[in-house]
């Protein structure tokens, strides 16, 4: 049963690691928009800044 | 502008803050985007005018910001308009504070969905054999996930919970705080004690995290009411151009006050009741009383804030302004109505109302009948927790939020913004259909009838250039539709309340109200200058969808009236094409909302659809209301539903969608108390284990989502 001291911090780490990928797409703001994302992508003009800052 | 110095110009604005700006945003709503070619197209758009430093689109919200330097929203807009899309600007005070509660929700969803899954993965290795210390270990690490997740993520419920307890009520959230605090805190003192019996670490946690999805959707309903509200409140923003001794300046309506002169150029609405000073005009007083014909006014009569001034330029002496306004007075008529209509409460109510009881004695028996029956209050702790987690309502949560998130989704891309929670209910139980006329199923706008003399159209249509009447306006359409150019004049000059003068081949001719032609009667007379006078005659234009939609709503059985401010003749000429038998002209407010009370009383269900004024307090007395776009702000604040599109039409889907999701919601509540049917006496008679709670409480939440989410056919 030792091998549980490597495999429940790698499990519990793994979940962690999600958490945090969520709360950083939330931070960046991701939910914001969806389907303008989805309509971005379809226009070649926004792959250079996909923020909208083009001046 | 009488200002000298560049500097004294720019504080002029000083104190506006809707209209001074300095480096700051702007934000407009676009309702007619809809791709990426439209992104880019507004994106680039806005770009291109002066100060914008960046310009970002939401299609989800269907709105720009603006950030840059010395922004105004009007060229920001107008800009808009030369590349092809309509926009409106936005108060922003109105938007504050939206997304926060949201992103908020969101992220004690994501923490709880994260322990839940990590604390499930521990709590199967405990169901599938491992005892002793192993099973006492993965007990105390689902202890350290559980208490963080639940102290962060169960924070809605425990606050609405003790919310609700300090002022003696007992609401939804009393249940399902107790099930999680004693699910979690059984749990923690069984795993540091390492005793035997059953732990609950995973149903707290899958309890707070269905519980919070429902509380979501819940939420973005919300927020896309409140949001809509806000479009709809910010699309006019009331102002007033003010003359004082240093010139005139553009006021925000609120801060006129008695005794100020305003002027209004032609298409102005009038900000304040008052007196004309100076001028002759038409004005449309529509949207007080329902006419249709517009009126004309000269020095010393009295207008009304909500009348719209058609042809002149005018001054007013305003006499009550903001809240003395005679518009204002109609909203205690409202105030009543609407006190009458906060009563209803959805299905989702009446269900945790019944149910919220039930749950706590239920449990509280539970626990003192083994208690009673073995001494044992572990045992009996635990019965009443399996009692409490099971009937817990995940699926009830789930049940009326999700249907309305998918209905209200659908009915937004048909152009329908549902603003009320419960709208959907009320709409599914109408069983009658009244309807305002002018605006709503007129639209507002009228048809030159008859065949009059070529020659003579052209030349009106001639003189009908030089005006932004409404009769002028249906000369120069019907002239185009019958494929004739209008005959060029000279010098026209539309004389206000009057007519348009002009010169043609030499001669004088006139186009005007046939009194200042020297005849009398009704419509508009044509003085050719050769002495000959022709007479145009007129009629309001009905939507083009209104007939079909009329005998769309009569096929499915509902009664349809008619309640108009307009005069009886117009009234019954408009029921006639339309085919409507119940008609009722020259209506007031007080008679329409009375009309409406009379007809609840019978115990008939009525819809109500109208955008006047004279509408606002039938739309907030019926049973449900509906308000078209073009509606005066009253009327869409107060409607249930507003069709932003053009289609009248789509009333029919309305009512088709709304008939369909009571029907899931209902069904969903039926799956919810099914599945407690079942597994109620299971937890009473002891039998419930922590796994078989936690596959029946996903079972059911996933059952209600896949009910709700089916495709409607």
């Amino acid at each position: 049963m030792n091998v549980l001291v490597v495999l429940i911090p790698v499990s519990v780490g793994l979940g962690l690691a999600g958490l945090a990928a969520f709360v950083w797409t939330m931070r960046a703001s991701q939910y914001d928009d969806p389907e303008g994302g989805g309509a971005r992508i379809l226009d070649d003009r926004f792959d250079d800044s996909p923020d909208g800052d083009r001046r | 502008m009488t200002a000298a110095c560049p500097a004294c110009i720019a504080a002029d604005g000083i104190g506006e803050e809707s209209l001074a700006r300095g480096g700051d945003s702007v934000q407009l709503h676009l309702p007619d985007i809809h791709c990426a070619a439209c992104i880019s197209q507004v994106e680039e758009a806005l770009a291109r005018v002066p100060g914008v430093a960046r310009a970002r689109v939401n299609l989800t919200l269907r709105r720009a910001s603006v950030e840059g330097a010395a922004l105004s929203a009007p060229a920001l807009v107008a800009a808009l308009a030369a590349a092809g899309h309509r926009a409106q600007e936005l108060d922003q005070s109105l938007l504050a504070g939206q997304g926060s509660e949201m992103r908020d929700l969101l992220m004690r969803t994501g923490v709880a969905g994260f322990a839940m899954m990590n604390v499930m993965l521990l709590s199967v290795a405990v169901w599938s054999g491992a005892a002793d210390t192993t099973a006492q270990l993965f007990h105390l690490i689902s202890a350290a996930i559980t208490v963080p997740a639940i102290a962060f993520s169960g924070r809605p419920f425990f606050a609405s919970a003790l919310g609700a307890l300090r002022h003696g009520r007992l609401n939804m959230d009393v249940p399902i705080s107790i099930a999680i605090a004693l699910a979690a805190g059984v749990s923690v003192a069984g795993a540091l004690t390492g005793s035997d019996e059953h732990h609950w670490f995973d149903a707290a946690l899958a309890l707070t995290f269905f519980l919070l999805i429902g509380r979501c959707l819940d939420q973005a309903g919300r927020r896309a009411a409140r949001s809509a509200a806000a479009e709809l409140a910010a699309l006019d923003v009331p102002q007033a151009v003010r003359l004082t001794a240093a010139g005139r300046e553009v006021v925000k309506a609120e801060r006129l006050t008695a005794g100020d002169l305003i002027e209004l150029k032609p298409g102005d609405r009038f900000p304040a009741d008052g007196q004309v000073e100076t001028g002759r005009s038409d004005i449309d007083r529509s949207a007080l009383n329902g006419e249709s014909a517009p009126a004309p006014v000269a020095p010393g009569d009295a207008v009304q804030a909500g009348e719209v001034n058609l042809s002149g330029l005018l001054t007013v002496r305003v006499a009550r302004a903001g809240r003395d306004t005679a518009l204002s007075r109609l909203t205690d008529l409202v105030a009543t109505a609407e006190a009458q209509r906060s009563r209803y409460s959805g299905v989702a109510d009446r269900a945790a109302r019944a149910y919220a009881p039930l749950v706590h004695i239920l449990s509280a028996a539970a626990f003192v009948y083994w208690l009673w029956l073995t001494g044992d209050g572990w045992r009996a702790l635990d019965v009443a927790i399996a009692v409490l987690v099971i009937t817990c309502p995940c699926a009830l949560g789930l049940a009326v939020p999700a249907v309305s998130t998918v209905a209200t989704g659908r009915l937004f891309r048909r152009g329908l913004l549902v603003k009320s929670q419960t709208a959907l209910e009320r709409l599914a139980e109408i069983d009658a259909v009244a309807f305002d006329k002018t605006g709503t199923l007129t639209t507002g706008a009228a048809r030159l009838t008859g065949t009059p003399d070529r020659a003579a159209l052209a030349l009106a249509a001639g003189l009908a250039a030089a005006s932004r009447h409404p009769y002028s306006r249906a000369i120069r359409a019907a002239a185009d539709s019958r494929g004739i150019a209008p005959r060029a004049v000279e010098d026209a000059t539309e004389v206000p309340g009057r007519g348009v003068e002009a010169r043609a081949a030499g001669r004088r001719v006139r186009l005007g109200h046939p009194g200042w032609l020297g005849c009398d009667g009704e419509g508009v007379a044509l003085d050719d200058g050769q002495g000959t006078i022709t007479r145009f005659a007129f009629e309001e234009e009905l939507r083009p969808e209104a007939p079909a939609l009329i005998a769309a709503l009569k096929a499915r059985g509902l009664d349809v009236a008619l309640l108009s401010g307009d005069g009886p003749g117009a009234v019954a000429a408009a029921a006639a094409r339309l085919g409507i038998d119940r008609a009722e002209g020259r209506m007031t407010p007080e008679d329409k909302a009375e009309w409406l009370a009379a007809r609840g009383a019978e115990g008939r269900r009525v819809l109500m659809v109208g955008d006047g004024l004279n509408d606002s307090a039938a739309l907030a007395g019926a049973h449900a209301s509906l308000a078209p776009a073009s509606g005066l702000e009253a009327a869409r604040c107060l409607a249930d539903v507003v069709l932003v599109g053009d289609d009248l039409g789509a009333v029919s889907d309305l009512l088709d969608t709304a008939k369909r999701s009571l029907g899931r919601m209902r069904q969903n509540i039926l799956i919810s108390v099914g599945y407690n049917l079942i597994a109620v006496p299971v937890a009473l008679a002891g039998l419930a284990s922590p796994f078989l709670a936690a596959l029946a409480m996903s079972i059911s939440s996933l059952t209600v989502t896949l009910n709700s989410v089916r495709a409607q056919k």
